[in-house]
Formats: C-alpha cells, sequence, structure tokens
C-alpha cells in the first residue's frame, strides 16, 4: 500500500469498526442482565403477589379468571403491550397436583416440576424462566412463567435500537475519517508539490520554521542533501574554473609574447618572448598531462597488480625520466637499499604517485641539492620517504597542500598545484597515505605509507 | 603612463610586462595580493592590470579593499573565469573594464590608453595643447601639422605635462611615472629629457617651477 492517506483511513475505520462491535457486545451483555434482573425482579413479585392474594382470601382458588386478571395486572405492570403474553400464572394444588387455575394463554402443562425459586424449564417447545412460590396455608403452588422468547426479543430490540444508528453513522464517520487525515497529511501534501515545482538547480533549504515536528526531521535531512549536493556542486565549478584559469592562464601568457615577438623587430627582445612562449609550452603540456593523469586516477578502474613493483627500479626510472625534462634541476639520489623490495601494489598508480611527488620535490629543491629517496625499513610504519631542500610548505598551507590547483606562496613557475593532489588520489587508490611535513632543516619531507599487510 | 600589472604567472607577467612597456606604459609587476596591496598602497598608478586568481587569494579582494582606500585608478580585470556572472561580480567590485584570458596585447593596451583618458576626464584618443597634438596608441606628436620626434621618456614627460595642463609635476612624480621600480634613475634625468624636449618644441612650452618642479607654460605668460 503505498499511500500514506488509504492506509491510515483504512487502519482509522477498520480500528473503530472494531470499537464499535466490542461496544455493541458489551452493551448487549450488559443490556441482556440488567433485563433478565429487572425481569427476574418483576417475575418473583408477580408470583409473590398472586400467593398473597390467594392468601387474603380475595380471590378463589377456583375464580380462574380473576387469577387470570391478576397475572395480566401483573403483567401490564411489567411490559409493555407489543410485550404482551409474556407472562403466564399457573395456580397448582400441592397435594394431588392438581391445575387450580391459570392465567390467559398459559400451558396446561405444569411449568415446572419441582422446588421453589427460579428454573429454567421447556414446555411445548417454547423455553420458559419460571418462579415458583409454595402457599403452604392453602396448600397451593404459584408458578409465574416469563417466556424466553419474548425476553429474547425484548434485548434484541434494545440492542437494534442502538445498532441501527450506529450503522448510519458509521458511514458518516468514515467521511469525517477521511477528511481530517486528508487536513492531517496537508503539511505532508504542500512539502511535495513545493519539492515538485522546484527546479533541479534551486538548492536552496527547505523552510523548517512552521511545519509540523513529524516531518521536521524529514525536511531537516533533505536540507543537509541539498547542502552536500550544493558543496559538491560548488566543489565541482571551484574545479572547473580553477581549470579554465590554469589552462587559459598560460595560453594568454603565450599568445602575448607571441604578439611581442611578431611585432618588434629587436632581435633581443623577439628570443626573449620566444624563449618564454617555449617555458609556457612546457608548462601547459606538463598541466594537460596532470589533468589527463588526474581524470583518469579518477574514474578508471585501476586493478591489483599481482606481480606487484619494484621500487628501486621505479624510482629509478622515474628519476632518470626527470633529469632528462629537467636537466638544470636538482637530481635524485635513490637509496640503493630500495631495490629488490617489492610493493604489492598497481605499478600504474605508484608510478603516477611517485612521480608528482619526485617531480614537486626536483622543481622545488635548489639546483645543487640531490632529492633523497629512500625506504623507512621500520617494520611498523614502512614507507618511501622523498625528502628535499626547498622552502618546504608554509605551516597553514600544509592542509590545503593536496587541494586541487593550490599553489600557495612557495610555488615554483613549473608548478600546476595538481601534482600533490594526484600524488594524494594516487595513494588512496593504493590504500596507502600520502604523509606530507616540513624537515626541521628545512625542505619538505614526503612520504608514501603503505599498509603493514 | 604608470600601470601596476597583478599576475601569477610568470610566462604572462613577463609579456605584459615587456609588452605594455613597448606600448608606451611604465608597467610594474607584482605576483600576489599581499604585493599588489603594497605596491598600491606605497605608489599611485595610472592604471592597474588585476588577475583575479591568485595563489594567496583573489584579485576581487585586493579590488575592493584598494578601492575602500579611495584607490582612483582605473582596473582593468583580466582573468580565465569571463562567464556573465562573473564579470558583473568584478565589474560591482570596482573594475572599470574587463577582458577573458587569452586576450589580445594591443587590445589590453588600447583599453589601459581608454581607461586613463576616461579617468582623466578626456573623451578623445589624443590630446591636445595648444598646437601640439599627443598621440598616446601612436606614440606621436605633432606641432602645427609637423611630427616632433621623441624618444620614449621625452614622450612620457610630455605625456604626463600634458594630461594635466596648469598642474605642477614635481620631479619625483615625473621620475615615478618614467621609471619601475628596478630601474637605475639618473639623478638629472629628468633635467636632461626636458631640456631636450625644450630643444624640439621650442621654448614656451614646458615651464620650469622653481623648487617645485614642471608644468605647461601658462596661457597668459
Amino acid at each position: 500500500m503505498t499511500s500514506i492517506r488509504t492506509r491510515l483511513v483504512l487502519i482509522l475505520i477498520v480500528t473503530t469498526g472494531v470499537v464499535w462491535l466490542s461496544a455493541i457486545a458489551w452493551i448487549y451483555l450488559g443490556a441482556r442482565m440488567q433485563v433478565e434482573r429487572v425481569l427476574d425482579a418483576r417475575l418473583s413479585e408477580s408470583a409473590r403477589m398472586v400467593s398473597s392474594l390467594l392468601t387474603r382470601q380475595d380471590i378463589s382458588a377456583r375464580q380462574e379468571v380473576d387469577a387470570g386478571k391478576a397475572a395480566r395486572a401483573a403483567e401490564i405492570a411489567a411490559m409493555h403491550l407489543p410485550y404482551e403474553r409474556q407472562l403466564s400464572c399457573q395456580i397448582w394444588a400441592i397435594n394431588g397436583g392438581a391445575l387450580v387455575s391459570r392465567s390467559e394463554g398459559a400451558p396446561a402443562q405444569p411449568l415446572t416440576d419441582s422446588g421453589v425459586g427460579f428454573s429454567v424449564t421447556q414446555v411445548n417447545g417454547e423455553t420458559w424462566r419460571v418462579y415458583a412460590v409454595e402457599n403452604r396455608a392453602l396448600g397451593m403452588r404459584v408458578l409465574v412463567g416469563d417466556n424466553m422468547r419474548v425476553r429474547d426479543q425484548l434485548i434484541a430490540d434494545v440492542i437494534r435500537g442502538l445498532a441501527l444508528p450506529a450503522l448510519l453513522i458509521l458511514p458518516v464517520l468514515a467521511g469525517l475519517i477521511w477528511l481530517s487525515v486528508k487536513k492531517g497529511l496537508a503539511p505532508l501534501n504542500a512539502m511535495a508539490r513545493s519539492l515538485e515545482i522546484r527546479p533541479a538547480s534551486d538548492l536552496s533549504p527547505l523552510p523548517d520554521r512552521d511545519s509540523p515536528s513529524e516531518i521536521r526531521p524529514m525536511i531537516r535531512s533533505l536540507n543537509g542533501l541539498f547542502a552536500r549536493v550544493e558543496a559538491a556542486r560548488l566543489h565541482e565549478r571551484d574545479f572547473t574554473a580553477f581549470a579554465a584559469h590554469e589552462l587559459r592562464t598560460p595560453i594568454a601568457g603565450m599568445k602575448t609574447q607571441a604578439q611581442i615577438a611578431l611585432g618588434h623587430g629587436d632581435a633581443t627582445v623577439r628570443d626573449n618572448a620566444l624563449r618564454q612562449i617555449v617555458i609556457g609550452v612546457d608548462r601547459t603540456s606538463r598541466l594537460v598531462r596532470q589533468l589527463t593523469d588526474l581524470t583518469s586516477t579518477e574514474s578508471s578502474a585501476f586493478g591489483h597488480d599481482a606481480n606487484g613493483v619494484d621500487a628501486g627500479r621505479t624510482l629509478q626510472t622515474l628519476a632518470d625520466d626527470i633529469r632528462q625534462h629537467y636537466p638544470k634541476a636538482a637530481a635524485i639520489a635513490v637509496d640503493p637499499g630500495l631495490f629488490n623490495v617489492t610493493l604489492p601494489v598497481n605499478g600504474a598508480l605508484f608510478m603516477l604517485a611517485a612521480r608528482n611527488l619526485l617531480e614537486n620535490a626536483v622543481l622545488h629543491a635548489p639546483p645543487d641539492r640531490p632529492v633523497a629517496c629512500w625506504l623507512r625499513s621500520d617494520p611498523a610504519n614502512p614507507g618511501i620517504v622523498i625528502d628535499d631542500d626547498g622552502p618546504g610548505i608554509p605551516a597553514d598551507e600544509l592542509p590545503k597542500a593536496r587541494d586541487r590547483f593550490f599553489r600557495g606562496r612557495n610555488r615554483t613557475a613549473m608548478g600546476s598545484g595538481l601534482g600533490l593532489a594526484i600524488a594524494d588520489l594516487a595513494l588512496q587508490r593504493m590504500a596507502a597515505d600520502l604523509h606530507l611535513e616540513n624537515r626541521p632543516g628545512g625542505g619538505l619531507r614526503a612520504e608514501l605509507r603503505f599498509p603493514t599487510p | 603612463m604608470r600601470v601596476l600589472v597583478i599576475e601569477d604567472d610568470d610566462v604572462l607577467m613577463n609579456g605584459l610586462q615587456v609588452g605594455l612597456g613597448l606600448a608606451g606604459f611604465t608597467v610594474e609587476a607584482v605576483a600576489t595580493c599581499a604585493d599588489a596591496s603594497a605596491a598600491l598602497r606605497a605608489a599611485t598608478f595610472d592604471a592597474v592590470v588585476l588577475d583575479l586568481m591568485l595563489p594567496d587569494g583573489s584579485g576581487l579582494d585586493v579590488l575592493t579593499e584598494a578601492r575602500a582606500r579611495q584607490l582612483a585608478a582605473p582596473v582593468l580585470l583580466l582573468t580565465a573565469r569571463d562567464s556573465v556572472p562573473d564579470r558583473i561580480a568584478g565589474l560591482d567590485a570596482g573594475a572599470d573594464d574587463y577582458l577573458g584570458k587569452p586576450f589580445d596585447l594591443d587590445e589590453v593596451a588600447a583599453r589601459l590608453r581608454a581607461l586613463i583618458r576616461r579617468a582623466a576626464g578626456r573623451a578623445t584618443a589624443t590630446s591636445q595643447w595648444r598646437d601640439i597634438t599627443l598621440d598616446p596608441a601612436a606614440m606621436t606628436v605633432s606641432r602645427a601639422g609637423e611630427a616632433v620626434r621623441l624618444s620614449r621618456r621625452e614622450f612620457a614627460i610630455l605625456h604626463a605635462l600634458i594630461d594635466r595642463p596648469g598642474q605642477v609635476l614635481s620631479k619625483s612624480q615625473l621620475e615615478e611615472r618614467l621609471y619601475g621600480w628596478q630601474e637605475e634613475i639618473e639623478s638629472n634625468a629628468i633635467e636632461v629629457h626636458v631640456h631636450k624636449l625644450r630643444a624640439k618644441l621650442g621654448a614656451g612650452v614646458i615651464e620650469t617651477v622653481r623648487g617645485v618642479g614642471y608644468r605647461l607654460m601658462e596661457t597668459a605668460s
């Protein structure tokens, strides 16, 4: 059942119905008990009345009609017209068991055979509630019987009188329940409507003032979700803006330099401009490579490399390659202890992380101070350390250093602000950690920490 | 015309410095918000070229802060973020013009000249004083229709004086307009240039106000 309204209406109607039925059952039992008590009291009263009339000799035992009248009087006193012939009176002689007298409509057979007080008997297929009184002075037995069929009819009429209006009220009640549920669910509908008409780009929070306490948690978590989506969107927009800036700025630089070279006859100015263009092309191609690395690290699934990588060999290859690219920059000294150390990680990811960290170190280090690359063989905390003698990262910039396009104050001309971001992402994909700290003697220490198997 | 370029990309910064210098501007260049604020506080510029994304913050913050300090110089924004909302934000923050990267060097120079002209309250591209016409774009000067050949420095001094007719410019004000921070200034350089100008334009153009500086001759005298 998907509609809360249908659900609520059904639940309310079923429970109300059950309550109604229980109430009617209760009333039925209660009414029955009360009616029986009252009618029993009347029954015994009538029997005693007849007996006392006999005793006072006001009526002769043989005056059948009078006895009948007395019974009728009692009967009329007890009941209304529709329940006529409810009571039957018989007067029997105790000795000999002859019927002395009986009321009109009373059966000829004895209503009860023995005893005094209340009893229930079957006479001629009818059930009778009988009260017997013995008048020993006269030697007579007075039996007053109450027809159970009439009694049951009486109770049934009482119940019918109650249940009929109830049955008529039930549809009205159902309608009221439906209306109340509709009214009660109005805030939900209003929220659904406001969500429906909201454009996909609108991530402003829903107002949670004046909303019912039941939907406030939902509104709050929706608003939380909106905020997160908005943050992700802003992050993406920042990334795009940064990427545009980082790509268009060197292009603008190259265009400017090209225009200088084209428009100026002076050889020194022209050569200088052309040299600047070469620098710009280098920087831009590195940036493009890094952007490609970043997106491929982010999106593609690098499998687990079963063979693992030889840390020393990989690092040495990278060191030689970087040396070719930046012949004037600092050299990289790969510690012999790294050779024949096999890392159980994806080779491509490791190369990506190591290349960006090594390039970073080389670009920041003074050209005469080689970058040291060594193995921390602490078994509890194994890692590959890359130390440079550059300016390091100012302490306040360390938390932001891995942000994409963050370049900071100690930036280099070649830097794009992506190197550490790529290294961090690649290491994350290897379940490893990038740890950055400023060395006490100056320079940056970048450490690749691998999880202990 | 002295211009402050605030740009963190080395190649572009160098390009603007050289290119605008060739177009007749005296260019100072800084790469960070902090340096930009310091430079704007330390000296006066005829115009500012501002990149929005700087390593230590947004160029807009520099602009807002400088405008709050009553910086009057026109500001040209150069940025990769050239969507309409970005342009609006930049102009509302106090910029006077906006150019998206990559741009044309000549266009930057032309826009700077236009901004400086407008800031000086002039609508025409050339400056006129009596029969002397000065064209900042072509960097040419003519007197009574005849071209007068001036060096870059001489042109800059005449330009500064023509932009403020009647106003006395001190030697140091002229030096500031003529030379970048890194350039060595010989102690009598201004005197030498003024002397050469007088030789080329004749007497009765530049007047020396003793102990104060130079100005164009009052019409009455």
